[in-house]
């Protein structure tokens, strides 16, 4: 007989998280420390959703996503997680540039990059000075309609290097172009200009340890490899959901899996009006990637003037859609070194990310498909030998990743590795006015995605349920939830 | 509860969210973002706190009225006029 999942699960709680991405976790915890009876059932078998790690023979950790986070990471993991886990935050202080326009290496901050900006570049210093201020002062509620690419046009006119420099790192993060709403790059722009990246010692099989000791003590209870066939609703109410063929009552769903599917999939158009499943539809999925994961030797170093993060590219200059080309000219590597894990077996490992679109790999024959991730693996190699003279003899173990993959073990449609664009925001919000007691909690709107805005995102939606569970305790007629189970 | 007993709960519950800012010299009449090291995830801890100590609900649409200890207590006054301080 098959192992059962869902041993000792209870008929009902008061809150089901579908899906523990960095969203899920925090939704959790926050709402098991705030005293609920919390379920926690992740599809895959390790928790963590895009925030993953992969382990290969040689003693050699992947990680999948961990590339650099802002510094607003350390007080958000302090108050929503632990101490332990903000302490283990640290800053990468190299990061790297190298295309036609400039190479160069920055810390990433605010007065680096001013003096950069003045310096180098040759800006006027008011210019910089009301750029950041401008940056700085943006809110998601505000004017949509200015693009990134008007608000560069404003401050830099003619000046694409400038514009190369201040949006190939933010293409990355999230995934936004210069066709994106200007809020879009504002915000996350100056999260990480306030001290500059930052990322988690121990790399993400640690934080993920940590992350499921505390969602222990609180009394969340975790499931994985569970995968939920569908959010249970009547009467306009959330009621649970089925998982394994099983129906587990719930007063609150918090859906940490994608957008889409969650709406489309596991609720069904049935329980949505229509001009809500018309904006459902109309929501644009962020692209995909491919990554080629590259471990060195055992005894094999790479040197710290190596950087950190190096956005490399051969592109003349920088434009969006050569960004997603299968012709690829820009590439970001990662480089671990044995500080990443300092309590693990040092080894020292290269991750290079590109943005890529689904349909590029989708169609593909077997044959084509791994012809394609051959040329992506040897293409790799052969721009990271700039940067790591020797590299093939050096490597130790080389593989690689496509939107194929992605879409495998995060089940997001297309292999979205960076949500959904900004209209997905609002539509994730207006959910639970669809379905009381249903709420979605993930990568979207560009802002709420990357390490940090997931893990906000998760205390906004546990906020929400909050609210709503207590008018509920506190007897609002309006707020009266159905008792679990049977209507 | 008395707008300076609401004062003293709000600055305690401050004193959690911002514990490096001096908050004894916090100028009523001046927003907090002005004075203090706050975001827009600060204000949300402090609409949490609220519930969890007081059971007092701010909707979202209510949150700008946080901008200021003196739009704070008048916002919260008389929302909180007939609770215990705890």
């Amino acid at each position: 007989m098959p192992k059962d999942f869902l041993k000792d699960v209870q008929p009902s709680y008061d809150v089901i998280v579908i899906g523990s991405g960095l969203a899920g976790l925090t939704a959790a915890n926050v709402l098991g420390r705030a005293g609920y009876r919390v379920l926690l059932l992740e599809q895959h078998y390790k928790l963590g959703g895009m925030a993953t790690w992969f382990k290969r023979p040689g003693g050699h950790i992947f990680d999948v996503s961990l590339h650099g986070f802002p510094y607003g990471m350390v007080k958000s993991c302090r108050r929503y997680w632990t101490a332990e886990i903000a302490d283990s935050i640290v800053q990468l202080r190299n990061i790297r540039f190298d295309n036609p326009m400039f190479s160069l290496t920055t810390s990433y901050n605010r007065d680096d990059f001013s003096r950069l900006l003045t310096g180098r570049f040759g800006l006027a210093e008011a210019t910089v000075r009301e750029f950041f201020d401008t940056a700085r002062g943006m809110n998601f509620y505000d004017d949509q309609q200015v693009t990134t690419r008007q608000l560069f046009d404003r401050f830099f006119p003619g000046r694409e290097d400038v514009v190369r420099l201040l949006m190939e790192p933010i293409t990355y993060a999230n995934g936004s172009t210069l066709e994106d709403p200007a809020i879009t790059y504002g915000i996350v722009f100056s999260n990480f200009m306030s001290r500059g990246v930052f990322t988690f010692e121990g790399g993400t099989d640690g934080l993920v340890a940590l992350m499921r000791q505390e969602l222990l003590r609180n009394g969340v209870e975790i499931r994985i490899r569970c995968p939920v066939e569908r959010i249970l609703v009547r009467g306009g109410r959330v009621r649970g959901v089925v998982v394994g063929g099983r129906e587990i009552g719930a007063r609150a769903v918090v859906s940490n899996a994608n957008l889409v599917s969650t709406i489309l999939r596991l609720v069904g158009p049935e329980a949505l009006s229509a001009d809500y499943l018309e904006e459902v539809r109309g929501v644009r999925l962020n692209n995909s990637s491919t990554q080629v994961y590259m471990a060195l030797k055992p005894d094999e170093r790479l040197d710290e003037s190596t950087g950190d993060l190096l956005f490399s590219s051969t592109a003349p200059r920088f434009q969006t859609d050569l960004l997603l080309s299968r012709d690829i000219t820009s590439r970001t590597f990662s480089f671990y070194y044995p500080r990443t894990r300092p309590a693990g077996r040092p080894r020292c490992l290269i991750v290079s990310s590109t943005n890529a679109r689904y349909e590029d790999w989708a169609g593909l024959s077997r044959e084509e498909y791994e012809a394609s991730k051959r040329d992506l693996i040897e293409t790799t190699l052969d721009s990271l030998e700039k940067y790591v003279p020797e590299c093939r003899r050096r490597m130790d173990h080389v593989e690689a990743s496509t939107p194929l993959t992605f879409q495998h073990y995060t089940q997001h449609v297309a292999g979205a590795s960076f949500g959904t664009k900004f209209e997905g925001l609002a539509v994730s919000r207006k959910l639970p006015e669809q379905i009381s007691g249903l709420y979605h909690s993930g990568s979207v709107g560009i802002i709420m995605s990357g390490w940090l805005g997931a893990i906000n995102y998760g205390v906004i939606v546990a906020n929400d349920v909050d609210a709503l569970l207590t008018r509920a305790t506190a007897g609002d007629p309006s707020a009266s939830l159905a008792t679990t189970g049977n209507p | 509860m008395t707008p300076a007993e609401i004062r003293e709960e709000v600055l305690d519950i401050l004193g959690d969210i911002a514990p490096d800012d001096d908050l004894s010299a916090l100028d009523d009449d001046v927003a907090f973002r002005d004075q203090l090291e706050l975001d827009s995830m600060d204000f949300l801890d402090i609409v949490m706190e609220l519930r969890k100590r007081y059971r007092v609900q701010i909707p979202e649409e209510d949150y700008s009225h946080l901008a200021s200890m003196a739009s704070t207590v008048s916002y919260l006054e008389p929302l909180m006029r007939d609770m215990q301080k705890i």
